[in-house]
């Protein structure tokens, strides 16, 4: 049933990349429980502007957990508290009422905040051209059914794909690794017989590409995937490790 | 027709217009594609497979969105799937039937070459999007899976779960990213375009707010293709991403270039009904669960108002008090109908007093029935004669899990009720804009070297969208239309240098855009944008929603009239331009929400007809049927803009060789 929650909310407020930035704490009443984070979060903004204070700069648009943009560090876990929900479909039932709950943005080197809790993720836009596709222009193609694929490589294959690059995983991280983001492309091709060609190029590609945007190595510790919302599998950085040595032995040969 | 619509249609026979002109339509060579700038405003579907393929054959190309990456174009929230002419199905599809299915689902107001072109490149599209990575659902035997969406009779519609359109531009983005790599594309993500910039008639370029700098940026460009996306956020709540909006399309209008149809919008009648005022945008869920859902309304009035009251559950209703309103009246087609006739039934059912939730505009999407026959033949299948009743449904509900679970959950996460027990609860909301910038055959608007593809045109839909064909279309436009069509233009301009950005016709652009800018910020009224936004919607909605009349629209267009004048006095819009300021990007589109809505009224107002979305209520049959009037409205309206919010409007008659046209019966 729907319930009015009174919350604190301290904030991170930053005004830009060179401001240090500091917390700020707002009191918020009469939150219903069917609200989403980020309609609270418009509530706020409302009371904000109305009181001639500089509202509350996020990322969104979507807000159906599927766009990738929301991003906010809520009470220590990316995303929250909820298990496979991104910021934008976390709903106020999950709180109870009195509840002081601290909102930051993401925090990695790779990834510069712009404004209070707005970072930059251009890094993972530039991974991708490094290597997350399959070089065929347009036009090139050959029938959509002419090369069966497994169901089962399929699905996982999607699975996979099924990263929205929000980058919870870099910022649950404490060495900020993107190793999941990366793997989950890395894996998604590898699955298919149309990313074979290219499979092990696009792997050392995509990681010195990672490696040069000042992203942490990976030290196991599995945080990626447990708060990743979309549920990201750590096999894929298996199978990425694999396909990396394998790349590196091809290198070497040559 | 008027002269200054000329919709360049190749002559010949249907089955041949683009075949020919594709193969005689001029090249630009290699050398010289070099030398052409192309500015594509837009990331989504259209956008991103546009800027890609023009790349990949040389063309110098500048993208722009205002996400932080390409990749978060609202086109990666579709769900349901993809059309396409494959008849891998071996059910009797073909381009012809695509073709005709398109038309008449659009109610005969879509342009019969346009359609047949997009029905014969839709099969491409899948081979494109396969060979690039896109895991589309498969069978067990290793071949694509195809699923049934609305309007048609065959299973045409190519899906990944329920991300078709993330799956989709990932494949577009991920070609468009490669492009980045290579240096022939340059990715402009967080600006806006606040303008486009014409000289001598013809559009050279565009002036861009960098969001994160807030500075004004000028770019040249040969040609610009705006790929901005529909306007469906007029009504402020609606299925579109938060920042969807019209801007980029209609600061063109301004310039110059027609707005066709703006009155035809697309409710969807499954979406999640709306739960209180903190309300910020509605949640679709995907037409694809018309295929395994029934729709229902109690059949007794006093069921209704207890379930309003929460005396009794869905379940308790029996089954001979139950009115599956779709299955009743339209026995051919069932829960199956196209879009525009579910939303109305829905909502002819809910005006009646039979709506089922607090509000009183809901109605159920039910799986039962299908839960248990698809538990049955998982039965079947283990073998199993005699399964108790949990174990069928049990077997049922997996299944029903693994085709839908990601929608179910979605539903869960935002109602709180677990669908897989109670029925879904949905009302219609908005969805797409048929309606958009005026289009020729090759995409091009009436201003030279300006183009629009994607929801921003009119082009393909006419007065309805069926199910799972935005996506083809705009995947079409910018993979396999716009390669061949901008040709048609640049060819011509091969010996035009890039202009400097200091002509003063860009200099002149910037300084408008900085004027708004400055004029939003110095209001320092008492409202925010929001309200502004909000109160638009409701006269949206309320006149210019799932059914229109004379008086409402008349009203709607001085209330909104009062509505732009108080908002031009009495908006506040907090901070600075110089940095990043979300409030000031809203007011910006908000206002440019204010002029379109006003003209959506306009044009639904001097439509007399209902055909499609637009249902008039004076017009319709005894059976309450949408009444359309061929003699008199077989055309295109596209409005030309004046200064000071005036139009005028010019007619592109429609001319139907190939299909007869009917009253469009799904009975
Ligand atoms: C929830 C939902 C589900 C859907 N499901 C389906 C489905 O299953 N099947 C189907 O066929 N269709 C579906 N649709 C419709 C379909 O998704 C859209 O019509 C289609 O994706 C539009 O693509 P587009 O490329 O034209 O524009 P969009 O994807 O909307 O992209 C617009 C782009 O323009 C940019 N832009 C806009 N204005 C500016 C500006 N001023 N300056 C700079 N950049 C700008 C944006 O940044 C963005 O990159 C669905 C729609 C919704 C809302
Ligand atoms: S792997 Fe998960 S957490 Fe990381 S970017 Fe992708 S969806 Fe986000
Ligand atoms: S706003 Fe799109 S994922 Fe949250």
């Amino acid at each position: 049933m729907e319930k009015n929650l009174n919350l604190n909310l301290k904030v991170w407020r930053q005004k830009n990349a060179n401001d240090k930035g500091k917390f700020e704490e707002y009191k918020v009443n009469n939150i219903s429980t069917d609200m989403s984070f980020l309609e609270m979060f418009d509530v706020l903004n409302d009371r904000l502007v109305t009181e001639d204070k500089e509202p509350i700069a996020f990322d969104h648009d979507c807000r159906e957990g599927i766009c990738g943009s929301c991003s906010m560090f809520i009470n220590g876990q990316p995303h929250g508290p909820k298990q496979g929900v991104t910021t934008c479909q976390l709903h106020m039932r999950s709180f109870n009422d009195g509840d002081t709950i601290v909102v930051e943005p993401w925090r990695a080197t790779a990834f510069p905040v712009i404004k209070d809790l707005v970072v930059d993720r251009s890094a993972f836009d530039r991974i991708i051209s490094a290597g997350g596709f399959i070089s065929i222009n347009t036009g090139n193609a050959q029938d959509a059914n002419a090369i069966p694929i497994p169901k089962d490589d399929a699905d996982e294959a999607f699975a996979a794909a099924a990263c929205i690059g929000c980058g919870a995983c870099v910022a649950a991280c404490k060495n900020a690794s993107a190793m999941l983001f990366v793997s989950a492309k890395v894996s998604q091709f590898a699955l298919l017989p149309q990313g074979q060609p290219e499979r092990y190029q696009r792997v050392s590609e995509m990681v010195a590409q990672m490696d040069l945007e000042g992203f942490g190595a990976c030290t196991n510790t599995g945080a990626c995937s447990a708060e990743c919302p979309k549920g990201i599998s750590l096999t894929h950085i298996a199978r990425m490790n694999r396909d990396f040595l394998v790349a590196g032995m091809s290198t070497n040969e040559k | 027709m008027t002269s200054k619509l000329d919709s360049k249609i190749p002559e010949g026979n249907l089955e041949q217009k683009w075949t020919k002109y594709r193969s005689t339509v001029p090249l630009v060579n290699p050398a010289n594609k070099r030398s052409l700038e192309i500015i594509i405003v837009g990331s989504g579907l259209a956008g991103a497979s546009a800027a890609a393929s023009l790349a990949e054959l040389g063309y110098k190309v500048k993208v722009f969105c205002f996400q932080d990456s390409a990749r978060r174009a609202h086109s990666i929230a579709a769900q349901g799937g993809i059309n396409a002419a494959k008849n891998y199905q071996n059910d009797g599809d073909s381009t012809y039937r695509l073709f005709y299915d398109t038309i008449k689902g659009g109610d005969y107001r879509a342009r019969e070459a346009n359609v047949y072109r997009l029905a014969e490149v839709s099969a491409n599209i899948i081979d494109q999007s396969v060979a690039s990575g896109v895991p589309f659902a498969r069978e067990y035997g290793g071949l694509l899976s195809n699923r049934s969406f609305g309007g048609t009779q065959v299973q045409r519609t190519f899906y990944a779960a329920g991300q078709t359109g993330q799956q989709l531009l990932l494949g577009a983005y991920s070609g468009l990213q490669r492009q980045v790599g290579t240096g022939n594309v340059k990715m402009y993500a967080r600006h806006e375009m606040l303008d486009v910039v014409t000289i001598d008639g013809k559009c050279r370029g565009i002036i861009a707010r960098d969001l994160t700098t807030g500075k004004l940026e000028r770019h040249f460009g040969h040609a610009v293709l705006l790929c901005s996306g529909g306007y469906g956020n007029v009504f402020f709540l609606s299925t579109n991403a938060m920042g969807s909006n019209v801007t980029a399309a209609w600061k063109a209008h301004k310039k110059g270039a027609m707005f066709a149809n703006p009155c035809f919008t697309q409710i969807h009648p499954t979406c999640i009904p709306v739960s209180g005022d903190h309300q910020s945008k509605l949640t679709l869920m995907s037409e694809s669960l018309r295929n395994d859902g029934r729709i229902w309304v109690p059949a007794k009035l006093e069921d209704a108002l207890a379930l309003r009251e929460g005396r009794i559950k869905p379940n308790d209703i029996k089954e001979e008090d139950r009115d599956y309103y779709l299955e009743r009246r339209y026995p051919a087609f069932g829960n199956l109908v196209p879009r525009d006739v579910a939303s109305r039934a829905a909502k002819e059912r809910c005006d009646a007093g039979y709506g089922v939730n607090k509000t009183g505009e809901a109605v159920f999407l039910d799986f039962a029935a299908n839960t248990i026959r698809y538990g049955k033949i998982e039965a079947n299948k283990k073998g199993m004669h005699n399964p108790t009743e949990e174990q069928v449904v049990a077997m049922g509900k997996a299944v029903v899990k693994e085709k839908y679970g990601n929608l179910f959950d979605m539903y869960q996460q935002i109602t709180g009720v677990n669908p897989y027990e109670q029925p879904m609860m949905i009302y219609p909301a908005v969805h797409y804009t048929m309606g958009g910038l005026w289009v020729d055959y090759n995409l091009m608007t009436n201003i030279p070297g300006l183009y629009a593809l994607g929801e921003a045109n009119f082009s393909d839909h006419g007065a309805n969208r069926l199910g799972a064909s935005a996506l083809m279309q705009g995947l079409a436009d910018g993979y396999f239309v716009i390669p061949y069509t901008i040709g048609a233009y640049l060819s011509k301009e091969i010996m035009t240098k890039a202009i400097s950005t200091d002509h003063e016709a860009f200099v002149e652009a910037e300084k408008n855009v900085q004027n708004t800018i400055d004029r939003l910020l110095s209001i320092k009224g008492s409202k925010t944008v929001d309200y502004y936004h909000k109160k638009l919607g409701l006269i949206i909605w309320n006149q210019c929603g799932m059914a229109r009349n004379e008086a409402g629209l008349k009203k709607a267009i001085s209330d909104v009239q009062a509505l732009r004048e108080e908002f031009w006095s009495n908006v506040k819009v907090p901070g600075s331009a110089n940095g990043l300021n979300q409030e000031l990007e809203k007011a910006g589109r908000v206002a440019d929400f204010l002029e379109l809505g006003e003209l959506m009224c306009k044009d639904a107002l001097e439509r007399n007809e209902s055909c499609g979305g637009h249902f008039r209520e004076e017009y319709q049959t005894e059976e309450g049927e949408a009444l359309r009037d061929d003699e008199n409205y077989k055309y295109v309206a596209a409005w030309e803009y004046f200064a000071g919010n005036k139009w005028e409007l010019h007619k592109e008659d429609l001319i139907y060789d190939n299909i007869k046209i009917a009253q469009r019966s799904y009975k």
